[in-house]
């Protein structure tokens, strides 16, 4: 399986390898390996090379949960929502052992059809951009 | 055998010009001769008076344990201490208001704080404490918990007026105060159901101390919990790690640790005198 159970995704060679994973610096940036959370095709079918971001759409290049970053999955460009990263944030939210991410479309429209993985609550202030999203969640914490 | 009767001779024979020059003391003399004619059974053996029992019956013997929340012992700093103070009776008046229950890293607790995300405005969340930080009003501690085969931790502010309600389900200590390897550990040791019913536990005696040593992923860990820095003694290292890597990671062992006197911090005394502080102004 491409996915660990500790969420730090490694290709099957660096596993093999003792290949030293710094932990995380500054949330989501350009080149962080990411965990697809929903129950999308493209999300969960197996490539040899974990979804990796490419671009973050915000201001300064550090995505948080709740920013729209561009993914490359299985050879193509895919826009997603950061529901969790490994960073400590604010005090009273919840901080996920895997950087956890949504595929989504142009119009905000999740690509999947559920998302099982817990979502942190103050993600519901976006109600009116990713409310589908919301919607969909089995699990807020 | 010639040679020892000569030693042992003269040996009587400084004795002798001893006891000559000093005031002759009777019992010396007796005891000195004494353990000389028993040299071959061996000194006798000293066995220590017996020690007087001494029975309190004057105080109860269920007695409530004595807990001071580490967040009110301050910190060796060049601060006043009247901002310890005046931070320590608004710390108090706030626990007049929410019940803050004594607990200690290890133990299992659900934590009630107001969310306005959430219809009905509560949020709910179980975990085990991994650590206790920060001192007086930013006091936090973190509940970690594996939900839906996801490892998620919270910090939570003691003293934020957020929170509701703090409930103790399992009160107990592990063998560490700081249990941030639990992130690298199997996640069985951090699922905790969330409709768990609290564990009766007393308000006397001694915490009960879970001796449990955990089982790790394969490395490698966020931190090299083997160092001796962190001192962590609930990993089961047999399991996971080689004696060449435990002697290797002795390396990094600073001995001289324990004897710098600049590092001390004795609260022994302060932490009477804010016991007592606290306890008088909780009853008012």
């Amino acid at each position: 399986m491409a996915l660990s159970l500790s969420g730090v995704i490694l290709p099957k060679l660096m596993q093999q390898r003792a290949f030293s994973v710094s932990a995380a610096v500054a949330a989501i940036q350009k080149l962080t390996r990411v965990r697809v959370v929903d129950n999308s095709a493209l999300g969960n079918s197996h490539h040899h090379r974990p979804p990796k971001v490419i671009h973050v759409y915000t201001k300064n290049v550090i995505g948080k949960v709740g920013d729209r970053v561009l993914l490359a999955i299985k050879g193509q460009k895919k826009k997603a929502l950061i529901v969790g990263h490994k960073m400590p944030g604010a005090r009273m939210t919840p901080r996920f052992d895997s950087n956890n991410v949504v595929l989504i479309e142009e119009n905000g429209n999740p690509t999947g059809t559920r998302i099982k993985a817990p979502i942190p609550t103050h993600l519901r202030k976006m109600e009116g951009e990713y409310s589908k999203l919301l919607a969909i969640a089995q699990r807020f914490v | 055998m010639a040679a020892a009767c000569t030693s042992r001779t003269r040996q009587m024979m400084g004795l002798l010009r001893i006891l000559r020059n000093f005031s002759q003391n009777e019992r010396l003399l007796s005891t000195s001769v004494l353990r000389h004619n028993v040299a071959s059974d061996g000194p006798p053996k000293f066995t220590p008076p017996s020690k007087p029992v001494i029975i309190d019956k004057t105080q109860k013997e269920a007695s409530l344990r004595r807990f001071l929340s580490p967040e009110f012992i301050p910190p060796r700093q060049r601060t006043n201490p009247v901002k310890f103070s005046i931070e320590r009776k608004d710390m108090i008046q706030r626990r007049k208001v929410l019940n803050i229950p004594e607990f200690y890293a290890g133990s299992i607790l659900a934590v009630t704080m107001t969310d306005p995300h959430v219809n009905g405005n509560m949020n709910r969340f179980i975990g085990i404490c991994i650590q206790r930080s920060g001192k007086g009003l930013g006091a936090t501690f973190i509940l970690r918990n594996v939900v839906d085969g996801q490892g998620v931790e919270i910090c939570y502010e003691l003293y934020s007026p957020r929170m509701r309600k703090i409930e103790v389900l399992k009160l107990e200590k592990r063998l560490d105060d700081n249990l941030m390897y639990l992130r690298d550990a199997l996640p069985e040791y951090s699922t905790f159901n969330f409709d768990m019913q609290p564990v009766h536990y007393e308000i006397t005696g001694d915490v009960p101390v879970n001796l449990l040593k955990v089982k790790m992923r394969p490395k490698p860990w966020s931190k090299r919990w083997e160092r001796p820095k962190f001192n962590i003694k609930g990993i089961h290292f047999d399991l996971c790690l080689t004696p060449e890597m435990m002697e290797h990671a002795q390396k990094w062992a600073e001995p001289w640790r324990p004897y710098d006197m600049l590092k001390e911090y004795d609260t022994s005394s302060l932490e009477e005198h804010i016991f007592k502080e606290v306890q008088e102004n909780l009853r008012k």
